[in-house]
C-alpha cells in the first residue's frame, strides 16, 4: 500500500505540498487524534445502587439466567473455589501477562453488589465496569455485546441472588504499556462492534437460534477462531480453529480435517455426552460440554445445526481416514513405526482395537478429529494426561502415559498412529513437541 | 532378550516385548501380587510403581521399561517380615476380599514416598484410581493414613537416634 501511495505521489510531483504545511497537517492530526482518543477512552462511572433485593427478581428469570450463565462458561474464569462460586480469583494467563477473574457475587464491596442494571449491561456490551474502567477483552465482551435485553438482565437477575463472597480479585500481572486500560479504547474501537447479532437469512429459526447462541452466548469463536498480534479474534477466519490452553481448537468451518464429516446429530451427541463415531470432549472443551448441560436440550440441538451448516460439506481436498486402519504401507513401515506400534499392541491395543465394544473408544483410532489435525499437541496431552470424568460422573477413562512413556517412546507411538490410522502428512517435530508439553507444570 | 529389574533384581527375560507388564510378573517371574483385574487400565488392581510412579501394569508394555525399576507389592514385605503400608492394612483390617488391596498398597506407597504427610482429601485423589468392589474405602483410607503416621514416626525416631 505504501508503495501504491509513493507511486501515486511521483505520479504528481506538482501537488506535494510544502513540508511545513505537511508538518502543521500533521500535528494538527496529532492532537485531535490524542482528544478523540481521550473523549473515547474516558466513560462515567454509573452512580453505585443499594443491593437489589432478591425478591425484586421473578424466579423464572433466576432460573433462565442460571443456565445462560453456564452455557456462556462465566465460572470457567470467575469461579476458582467450588465452595465461593462467582468470588473470582482464576489466573488467565495470555502472551501479555497474567489477569484475574474478577469477583462478581452480589459483595458490595469486592464484587458486583453496587452495579445497576444499566452498570451490568454496559460491562456486557462495551467491556466498561461500574466505576468506568476498561475491562480487559479476556471477558468475551465482544460477545456479550449481541446478547439480547432480556437475556442480560436474567443474568443480571441470577448474579445478584448469589451468596455475596467478600474476595478482592488481585490486580493483573500486565507489563507497561498493557497495563494502562484506557489503551483498551483503541483495541474497541477496532476491534469491538457493539450491538445486536446482525439478522441472519436463513429463514430457519433452529438455525438461527443456534446462531445467537454460538455467537453471543457461548462465543464459540473465542478459542475456535485464530487471533491477531493484539489478540482480537480475525473475523475473516471465523471457525476456522485456533487455540486455547495449550489445545488445539479445531476449525468448525469447511476446513474442518475431520475424518467423518459431522452431522446435526453427531455433534448434538458430542456437545451433550459422547458421540460413538467421534468419541467425546477433552481438555478445555469438557467444561464447555459441561456447560451446555443446563440449556434445554432443544438448545444444544440449535447449535448443533448452526455448526454443522457452517461446516457444511468437507473440504473436498481433505485426507480421508487411511483405508485399510490394519495395514502399515510396507514403505513407511520402518523402525519407528515397528517401535510405536509395539507400543500401540502393549499400551492401547487391549481398548482401542476393540472395534468400540469398550465402553467410551470408538470403533477405531482414525475417526478422532484430532488424529488427523495439524498439530499435535491434543493427542500429546491426553496420553501424558489421561481422560478422566468428572468426580461421580460417568465418561471415558483412559490412564495417562506420563509416568510410564518416555518422549521418545510417545513421539514413536504418535508416529505410527499418524501413519497407520490418517492419510494427513507426518507431524514434523514430535519429540520436541512432546519434551515442552511434558515440561509444563502439571495441572491442578 | 530383555532386562527387567523387579523388587532390586535383574532379570533376563526372553518374551515378546509387546507383552503387558502384568503378564511377564505373573507368568514368568511367579510374582503373583499385582492382579488381573479388567485388563482396560480403568480398575488400578494391577498397579506397580516405575521409578516411584504408579503405573499399571495390564497397559504397560515390557518394551518400555527396559533398565527402569520396577516395584511389586512383594518388594515392599512378605508374609513373615510386612512393610508397614501392608502392617497398616492388616491392623485396620482394610480388606474384604483382597483383590484391590496390592494395588491400593503400592499406590499408596507412591503417595508416602512423595508425600510423607497427605491430607484425606490428598489420599483420595491418589487413590481415586483405584476400584474397590466391596466398599473397605473408608478402611482403606484409615489404613493409609495409618501407614503415614507411622512412617513419619520411625522417621522421627531414625532422627533421633
Amino acid at each position: 500500500m505504501w508503495r501504491r501511495l509513493a507511486s501515486r505521489r511521483e505520479r504528481n510531483p506538482g501537488r506535494r505540498s510544502p513540508w511545513w504545511r505537511r508538518l502543521i497537517v500533521g500535528f494538527g492530526l496529532l492532537a485531535v487524534a490524542g482528544g478523540a482518543a481521550f473523549f473515547l477512552a474516558w466513560q462515567p462511572a454509573i452512580e453505585p445502587v443499594s443491593t437489589p433485593d432478591r425478591a425484586s427478581f421473578q424466579p423464572d428469570q433466576i432460573r433462565k439466567g442460571a443456565a445462560l450463565a453456564s452455557a456462556g462458561f462465566c465460572s470457567t474464569c470467575h469461579t476458582t473455589d467450588e465452595t465461593k462460586p462467582f468470588a473470582g480469583g482464576y489466573p488467565l494467563k495470555t502472551p501479555f501477562g497474567t489477569i484475574y477473574g474478577t469477583n462478581i457475587t452480589p459483595d458490595r464491596d469486592t464484587g458486583i453488589g453496587t452495579w445497576s442494571l444499566a452498570a451490568f449491561r454496559r460491562s456486557m456490551r462495551e467491556g466498561i465496569d461500574r466505576a468506568g474502567s476498561h475491562l480487559y477483552p479476556a471477558f468475551p465482551y465482544t460477545h456479550f455485546t449481541q446478547l439480547t435485553d432480556g437475556d442480560i438482565e436474567a443474568l443480571y437477575a441470577y448474579l445478584m441472588t448469589r451468596d455475596a463472597v467478600r474476595a478482592e480479585a488481585p490486580e493483573p500481572d500486565l507489563p507497561f504499556p498493557y497495563s494502562i486500560r484506557p489503551l483498551l479504547a483503541g483495541w474497541n474501537l477496532l476491534f469491538l462492534r457493539v450491538g445486536p447479532l446482525p439478522a441472519g437469512d436463513s429463514g430457519d429459526p433452529v438455525l438461527e437460534r443456534g446462531r445467537y447462541l454460538s455467537e453471543a452466548l457461548s462465543h464459540c469463536s473465542a478459542c475456535h477462531a485464530p487471533r491477531n498480534a493484539l489478540r482480537a479474534e480475525r473475523a475473516e477466519l471465523h471457525f476456522a480453529g485456533g487455540m486455547a490452553e495449550g489445545w488445539w481448537s479445531p476449525p468448525l468451518d469447511r476446513s474442518s480435517p475431520a475424518p467423518v464429516p459431522w452431522t446435526r446429530e453427531t455433534l448434538f451427541n458430542y456437545l451433550h455426552s459422547w458421540d460413538s463415531a467421534h468419541g467425546g470432549a477433552a481438555g478445555p472443551m469438557k467444561p464447555v460440554v459441561a456447560g451446555l448441560g443446563r440449556l434445554p436440550e432443544a438448545d444444544v440441538r440449535a447449535i448443533a445445526r448452526y455448526v454443522a451448516a457452517t461446516m457444511g460439506l468437507p473440504a473436498p481436498d481433505r485426507p480421508a481416514p487411511a483405508e485399510k486402519p490394519t495395514d502399515i504401507a510396507p514403505a513407511r513401515a520402518d523402525e519407528i513405526h515397528r517401535r510405536g506400534a509395539g507400543i500401540y499392541r502393549g499400551a492401547c491395543a487391549s481398548c482401542h482395537e476393540s472395534g468400540g465394544r469398550v465402553p467410551f473408544t470408538v470403533a477405531s483410532l482414525g475417526q478422532h478429529t484430532t488424529l488427523a489435525g495439524p498439530l499435535p499437541d491434543n493427542v500429546i496431552r491426553v496420553i501424558l494426561e489421561g481422560v478422566h470424568p468428572p468426580e461421580g460422573e460417568v465418561g471415558a477413562i483412559m490412564p495417562g502415559y506420563a509416568g510410564v512413556l518416555d518422549a521418545d517412546q510417545i513421539a514413536d507411538l504418535l508416529a505410527y498412529l499418524r501413519v497407520r490410522f490418517t492419510n494427513a502428512p507426518a507431524w514434523p517435530a514430535l519429540k520436541d513437541d512432546v519434551r515442552r508439553i511434558g515440561a509444563e507444570e502439571p495441572k491442578g | 532378550m530383555l532386562r527387567l529389574t523387579v523388587n532390586g533384581r535383574d532379570h533376563d527375560l526372553d518374551v515378546d516385548p509387546d507383552t503387558p507388564l502384568l503378564y511377564v510378573l505373573r507368568d514368568d517371574l511367579a510374582l503373583n501380587g499385582a492382579r488381573y483385574g479388567c485388563g482396560l487400565g480403568q480398575c488400578g488392581a494391577c498397579t506397580v510403581a516405575v521409578e516411584g510412579r504408579p503405573v499399571l501394569s495390564c497397559v504397560t508394555p515390557v518394551s518400555v521399561l527396559a533398565g527402569r525399576s520396577i516395584l511389586t507389592l512383594e518388594g515392599l514385605g512378605t508374609p513373615e517380615q510386612p512393610g508397614t503400608i501392608q502392617r497398616a492394612f492388616v491392623a485396620e483390617q482394610a480388606a474384604q476380599c483382597g483383590y484391590c488391596i496390592p494395588g491400593m498398597i503400592v499406590r499408596a506407597h507412591a503417595l508416602l514416598v512423595q508425600n510423607p504427610d497427605p491430607s484425606d482429601a490428598e489420599i483420595r485423589r491418589s487413590l481415586n484410581l483405584n476400584l474397590c468392589r466391596c466398599g473397605t474405602h473408608l478402611r482403606i483410607l484409615a489404613a493409609v493414613h495409618r501407614a503415614a503416621r507411622e512412617t513419619r514416626g520411625a522417621a522421627s525416631e531414625d532422627d533421633r537416634s
